[in-house]
């Protein structure tokens, strides 16, 4: 008797665990279904169709567009500029990323002060609508099928990708996290959102050639300075700073990974 | 004024496919901000798509489709170079009307 009933809970322990298995398989899948179906309709080109306008138009109190804005490849050259950045800009003598590289033309060549810049980085609704999310949205659209090629060998770029590097394996904040910590294992989810593995070549070109996105459960496109920051807050740390030189590191870093792959961005997310 | 839409309409066959994006917040009126007062209902009504003077599609909506929606539909007819009017009206009275060309 006592026998059986062993017998039953390891066969129910089994059973469990099975379907355990089978539900998570069959909710990946589903998952997948679900963004199959949206990548129609990618709500995200109304994001670039608006910064598309405001790229084009004259800007700021100087009246100046982004024609004069330089992205690395010339002024006003937006075809395939996404795929090389973060790169050192000596005009700025300093490694920049999109956000802040579009922050640092409407700041001197349009006549924005940099507060008024930066006001909204992140939009939240029609009311608070973003114009570094818009703008991103279309810059980065036109990097779409350009093979990822940030430069590493460039002096600067390459401290700011040791520095990225460093700071991913970086234990800390009240949870002795570091990036690695969710980042570093292959199957690893929060809640029922896939986790990439940054650590292999292949998670970590997949991840970062489809930001930005629309993030349908927040219905906004949401920029690789955005992923940063709320990575930040989900591992409680201080809060990462809009386009400081720490963003810059870690992105660089992580674009740094990527080079090699197609772009494939502004993407669609749940 | 609203945000354009985004339309792209192909032939495919004998029929045409129309792919169109509306910017819309689409507000349900069953949520809270962060003060705890409800956000009002905003969401489009009626949405009526013309080809050739006729009406091709006409919808009643309700706050149960997404914000910035997606409407993916084909009907007969239609040849290349033939325009395609889209026009959506919103429960404020808002409207915003455009235009796309068959390809």
């Amino acid at each position: 008797m006592m026998l059986r009933t062993f017998a039953t809970g390891i066969a129910a322990t089994a059973l469990a665990a099975f379907i355990g298995s089978a539900l998570a398989e069959s909710t990946t899948d589903e998952i997948a279904k679900y963004r199959e179906a949206l990548q129609d309709g990618n709500p995200a080109e109304l994001w670039e169709a608006r910064g598309e306008e405001m790229w084009t138009k004259p800007r700021g109190p100087k009246q100046v567009s982004f024609a004069a804005c330089d992205l690395g490849l010339g002024a006003g050259v937006v075809k395939g500029a996404y795929a090389a950045l973060p790169r050192y800009f000596p005009d700025a003598a300093r490694v920049m990323d999109l956000e802040t590289r579009l922050v640092w033309c409407m700041v001197h060549q349009q006549g924005y002060t940099e507060a008024d810049a930066t006001k909204t980085t992140f939009g939240n609704g029609s009311a608070h609508r973003s114009d570094l999310e818009a703008l991103a949205a279309y810059v980065t659209s036109q990097s779409r099928g350009v093979r990822m090629n940030v430069a590493l060998d460039e002096p600067h770029v390459h401290d700011m990708y040791r520095l990225g590097e460093k700071m991913f394996y970086y234990r800390g904040g009240t949870h002795d996290f570091a990036c690695a910590t969710c980042h570093g294992d292959d199957g690893k989810r929060i809640r029922l959102q896939d986790l990439p593995n940054l650590t292999k070549l292949e998670g970590a070109q997949k991840a970062y050639t489809t930001w930005p996105a629309y993030r349908v459960s927040q219905g906004e496109v949401r920029t690789f300075q955005w992923r940063l920051n709320d990575c930040f807050r989900q591992q409680r740390f201080p809060e990462l700073e809009f386009g400081s030189d720490a963003s810059i590191a870690l992105t660089a870093y992580l674009a740094g990974r990527a080079n090699g792959a197609e772009y494939n961005g502004p993407a669609i997310k749940r | 004024m609203p945000d354009p839409m985004k339309i792209r309409a192909n032939l495919l066959g004998d029929s045409t496919e129309v792919k169109v994006l509306m910017s819309h917040e689409m507000e349900t009126g069953q949520r809270k901000d962060a003060q705890g007062k409800t956000i009002p209902a905003w969401f489009i009504q009626t949405v009526k798509v013309t080809h050739a003077d006729k009406v091709v599609l006409a919808a009643q909506w309700g706050p149960a489709v997404s914000k910035n929606p997606f409407l993916s539909f084909k009907f007969e007819g239609g040849a290349k170079g033939d325009k395609v009017r889209i026009t959506w009206i919103d429960n404020h009275g808002d409207t915003r009307t455009d235009e796309a060309t068959i390809a």
